[in-house]
This record gives C-alpha cells, structure tokens and sequence, in this order.
C-alpha cells in the first residue's frame, strides 16, 4: 500500500462492497481465485465482532448490529426499517429462514434469462452449505406449536420454516445476533472460508462513492466502548483501483452508494421499484404461561401471499421492541407487556408491490433517504391480515388479541365473531400505527433494458461492464417470502458472471 | 455520564418526565438512579441521530406543555386522567406531522423504561443466552 497525498491507494482485482447475503455469497464464490493469485477485497461498514460480544441485550446489539439502532425512518416518518451492519451484514441479525422462491415470483417478475429453476439449484447449494433443516419437533416452544394448533383450528395450514442452524441451544435472541455462533450465516459460513482462502475483508470501511473501476473509502476508528474489532487497515481515506466492482450493500446501500456516485444519469431506473413487506407484530394473551422467550423464534409461518397478499410469521421479541410495536400506552398498554409470559407473537408481513412513489433516493450529503408510502392494497393486505392473525389466535386459546387496526385495540375472546368489524381499514392511521420492515428490496431492479431496468440478469450494471450488483437490490418487485436464500442464489450468478467476465475485465483495466 | 455529550433534556426534563410517566404508569415508582438510567438510554439513542431530532423532540414537548395550557395547568400539573386525553390528542390528530411525532416521543419513552434490565425482569422477560438448558425446561 502507498499514501498518495489525497490518503492512501491500492489496486485490487476484485473489489466487493458489501460482507451480508449477497457480498459474502460472492466473496466465498470467487474465493478459489484467489487462491490462482486474484486480488478479492471485501469492504463492509459494520464492525466484526467477537463471539463474547453478543450478549442479547436489546439496545445494546441493535446499536452494535444494526443502521439506525434497527431504528431507520422513511422520509414520511410511518415506518422504521432494519438492516444489519456488521461482518455478515443482515445474516447476523436475521432468523435464519431458508426458503426457495416459489416459481410464481420468478414468473411475475419476469426478467429475461432469469429462470425459477436454476434459483432452485443454486439454493441448494446454500442449503447444504449452510446446514438447513427443520428442528426437530422437541425443539419446538408453545409459541410456535399454538401458531401451528391455531392455524389448523382457523381452517389454514402451516408451514414450517427451514432454518440454517448449527448448534442451537435456543436463546430465542436470534435477531440480536445469536449469542452461540448456532446461526448459519455468512459471518459463519462464506467469509471465514473466503479468508481462509485469501480473501481480505476489511470492516469499518465506509464506501464514499464508485467512479469508473474505482472506489473511495473511508475507514473509522474503533469509538471508546463500541464493540467489535478494530478494521485491519489504519484509519483514513482509501483509493482502490479495481477491474470489478461488486455492489452489495443491501437495498439501501448499494441504491445510496451508486446515487450519489452519480450514476442515475445513465440509469433512469436507479433507486426505483423499492419494496420491503411492511410489517406488524401482533399479540396475543394466554391464560397461563408459555415458553415463548425460549426456543427458536421463527419455526413456522402461513403463507397467503398468492391468495390475499400477506404471510405470517411466527416470531418473539424483545421488551422495548415489543412496547415499541403495540399501539397506544397507558395502563392497558403496560398490562400487555406484564402479560410477557403469556403472550404469543405474530409478524404480520403484507406482499407489497413497486410502485412509482416508493423509492430510495440521496440527501445532499449522500445519505440514503426512503420514501414509502402505503397503498390502499398494502393496507387492505394488513388488514386482512390481521384478522386471520386473531383468528389464529383464538383457535389456539387466547384469552385476549391486541390488533393495532381495531378499536379499541384490545379484542377479548369474547368478541372474536366481531373481528370484521373491529378490525378495519378505516382504523389503519399511518403515524399511530407501528409498522416496520426488514425485508428491503429493489432499487437496482433486473432486466433487460435500461429504460426500465438497472441490471441484466445477471447483477451486470447496463452500459457500466465493471460494475456488478449481488443483493437484494436486484429485485425487481418483492419477493413474498423471506429473502436470504434468494439473495445467495442471485449473488452466485453474479460471482458466475464476474468469473465469465473477469479476463476481459482485467485487460480493460490496464488499458 | 459522559459530560461531554449535550443534555437532550436540557429545559424539557419535567415534561418529559411527565409524558414517560403517562405512557408507562409504573414509571412514577421510579427513583433517582432509575430516571438516571432511564435518560441515559434515552440520551444515548438521540446521541447517534441527526441533531435537528434533539431540537424536534424539545419543540414537541413545549408544544404538548402549551396544548396542556389551554386547559388552565401546565402537563406537569395535570392529573394522570388529564395527562392521558392530552396524550391522546397528539395520538389521534388529523395532523401526520403531530401524530408521528408523539409516535416517536411514545417511542423514546418505552425505549427508556422498558430498556432497563429491571424493566425486563418486572414484565417477566427471561430470555437467555444458554436457552432451554438454561430454563430448565422444555425439549
């Protein structure tokens, strides 16, 4: 490395920005590569930690694993959205559901050259790498086995969730970062095995902006009483000059970092087609205590993404999270939270879809801003969606349901044949009613043209050949079920066509 | 405490106090050491947000004492039942701008109390990091 007199600079082949889903996937990919002598760089934001770092404490892992504290406003101020930040990006903060994308997504999005099959074939590949099961039916709490009784007692069927485990004990603080290294994701799995392979990943580096096969970065400082390691380079600003540029910040990251590098002047599409399956958790009260704070959160779920545009999750959270995410206060909302052994939890996730209004653009400092606004659809999806939510409850046994689209919120058992009129659209008020997201895709959408695209199918940035994208970006509308394994699907095509690519690249680059 | 860091609280405290105490009622057996705590979780959140959010939250609270104003009593002064139709009010308002601006003070307020390992331990939360071995149940 030399210190040039704007900082330092260096030259790689393969620069990744980017250590989650998509820029670990690619990382591990490329790996043998390296091992030929090709220079592969991962720069991630976030920070690594070690294992005795994650002590499931609320606060304080949101504000060591997440942007924002999990706390990311949208421009209106309706809704917070949660990404990772750290070594393994949102796979460190994630459940770790592992679902193939039905083959109706593929076809609805229809991007050419994108098929449902070969996204099969490649999860598999994750699938086994990555440990996947379904737990076994001891490991399974009372939360999840009422969401299973209750959805047969409502006349639905539930699924179970595959999940990329490892040694679970079933801390249930899995979205806290697992505190027993038992989560399967590419802080576990792709990035050590990409280092071992030569791989260098470098965390604290904040990518400023991409210029034709070059990046600027920043690298920070490790603050008194943060957590996580140190970054391995000294902090200052970085040029790195690269043959390829991989961009995998997520949705938002990689959206903001290609906006204000200037980019949307070749790329219409650019920031467009955001989508990210809002969300609300729902409760319910039982009359005696259930194991709900231990066992994995997340073993089951209902999907009516086709039928009624929505999917339901089984999931528990934290004190605050939960505080935060029931509607209104005072002496009702306290004896909800002193319920917490008797309460079961459902995630409420509405299939949204791209549209014009919502989308990520720039402040003038470059920082990303979301604007998102709720359809009529997204709310009628809500909506319904919490009526089978109570519906499900009830059928398990709850005493009473705390629906944030009713008046009054709280609806005892015996009311449940009023949940239509209780629960309605009318009662949805943006700014009142908690809703968050953490499946946030587009942006970056795949197709075939530019007017109407970002990338082709293969993550390949139109009229930009040294500059790729492998994340959820990609997405051109959303996904209807939980995102990772698509993600590594799509982030292994992009490694494949970087590999396809990479000679013709680097003989562009010393031109 | 870090003197270093700028009082969010600074001139609003009692307001804020008295909305916490009206959106979590058992914040009023609080003691010194608790609304320590408390506050320092607060500070720490603002800490790490845009500076225009400390000056939003401040406006929002003299807002709510001015609205309490109209009724004859500052919100410090009011009864808990008055304290909550207040509350209620900016809840409901036909005015996004208010509505999602008590939201984010509501959250403020439950991220403070609710934060707290005492908090967790009343409400009856145990989640561990040892899981079902550690509860001695289950599987």
């Amino acid at each position: 490395m030399s210190a040039g007199a704007e900082g330092h600079t260096r030259s790689v082949d393969i620069v990744i920005v980017g250590s989650g889903a998509g820029g670990g996937t690619v990382a591990a990919a490329l790996a043998p590569l390296a091992r030929d002598g090709v220079r592969i760089l991962v720069l991630e934001q976030g920070a690594r930690l070690e294992d005795h770092e994650f002590t499931g404490r609320e606060i304080e892992m949101a504000s060591a694993l997440y942007e924002s504290d999990g706390g990311f406003l949208t421009a209106q101020g309706t809704m917070t959205l949660a990404f990772g930040r750290a070594y393994g990006g949102s796979t460190v903060v994630y459940t770790g559901t592992s679902l193939v994308v039905p083959a109706r997504v593929i076809e609805r999005w229809n991007v050419p050259g994108l098929d449902a099959a070969d996204l099969a074939r490649r999860s598999a590949t994750y699938i086994e790498q990555n440990n996947v099961h379904y737990l076994p039916p001891g490991e399974i709490n009372d939360n999840n086995r009422l969401f299973v009784d209750g959805c047969r007692g409502a006349g639905y069927h539930a699924e179970q969730f595959p999940l990329n485990l490892l040694g679970c004990r079933g801390s249930s603080l899995c979205n806290l970062g697992c505190p027993n290294a038992a989560k399967q994701g590419t802080n576990r799995v792709q990035l050590p095995a990409a280092e071992r392979a030569g791989v260098e990943v470098v965390t604290r580096a904040q990518v400023l902006r991409v210029d034709e096969r070059a990046v600027t970065v920043r690298v920070h400082a490790k603050r008194t009483g943060e957590k996580g390691l140190p970054s391995a380079w000294a902090p200052g600003d970085y040029h790195i000059d690269a043959a390829v540029i991989v961009v995998a910040g997520g949705s938002i990251g990689s959206c903001a970092l290609l906006l204000r590098s200037g980019l949307a002047a070749k790329l219409p599409r650019l920031g467009h087609g955001f989508t990210c399956h809002p969300a609300h958790i729902l409760v319910a009260e039982h009359a005696h205590d259930i194991t709900n704070d231990v066992g994995h959160p997340k073993s089951y779920y209902l999907d009516r993404a086709d039928e009624e545009g929505f999917v339901l999750e089984t999931c528990m959270y934290f004190p605050f999270t939960t505080a935060k995410n029931l509607t209104g206060f005072g002496a009702q909302h306290s004896a909800t939270l002193r319920a917490f052994p008797r309460l079961q939890m459902i995630l409420v996730l509405a299939c949204d879809r791209a549209v014009p209004e919502n989308c990520i653009t720039v402040d003038r400092a470059g920082r990303p801003v979301v604007h998102y606004s709720f359809t009529r659809d997204v709310i009628r999806s809500m909506v319904a969606a919490t009526r089978a939510s109570a519906r499900i409850f009830f059928a398990a046994g709850a005493v009473r349901v705390h629906a944030p689209s009713a008046v009054p919120h709280i609806i005892e058992s015996a009311d449940a044949g009023e949940l239509d009129t209780r629960i309605r659209e009318s009662h949805f008020l943006t700014g009142t009613t908690t809703v968050s997201a953490a499946h946030l895709m587009g942006g970056c959408g795949m197709g075939a043209d530019p007017a109407d695209s970002v990338t082709d199918a293969w993550g390949r940035v139109h009229r930009h050949p040294w500059l790729r994208v492998a994340d959820s970006s990609l997405f051109p509308d959303a996904l209807e079920i939980n995102p990772y394994l698509t993600v590594m699907a799509l982030a292994d095509r992009a490694a494949e066509a970087v590999r396809a690519d990479l000679g013709a690249l680097r003989e562009a680059a010393d031109r | 405490m870090d003197s270093s860091r700028s009082d969010p609280l600074n001139g609003v405290r009692p307001v804020f106090r008295a909305v916490v105490e009206t959106v979590v009622p058992e914040a009023v057996r609080l003691d010194g050491d608790g609304w320590t705590e408390l506050e320092e979780i607060v500070r720490g959140a603002l800490d790490s947000r845009p500076r225009h959010l400390v000056r939003q939250l401040r406006l929002l609270l003299r807002v709510i004492d001015l609205r309490a104003r109209m009724t004859g009593h500052g919100f410090v002064a009011l009864g808990a039942g008055d304290r909550a139709r207040i509350l209620s009010w900016f809840e409901a308002s036909r005015a996004l701008l208010l509505r999602r601006g008590f939201w984010g003070l509501r959250t403020l307020a439950l991220m403070g109390y609710y934060a707290r390992p005492a908090a967790a331990r009343e409400i009856g939360y145990r989640a561990h990091a040892g899981g079902w071995a550690a509860r001695g149940e289950g599987r």
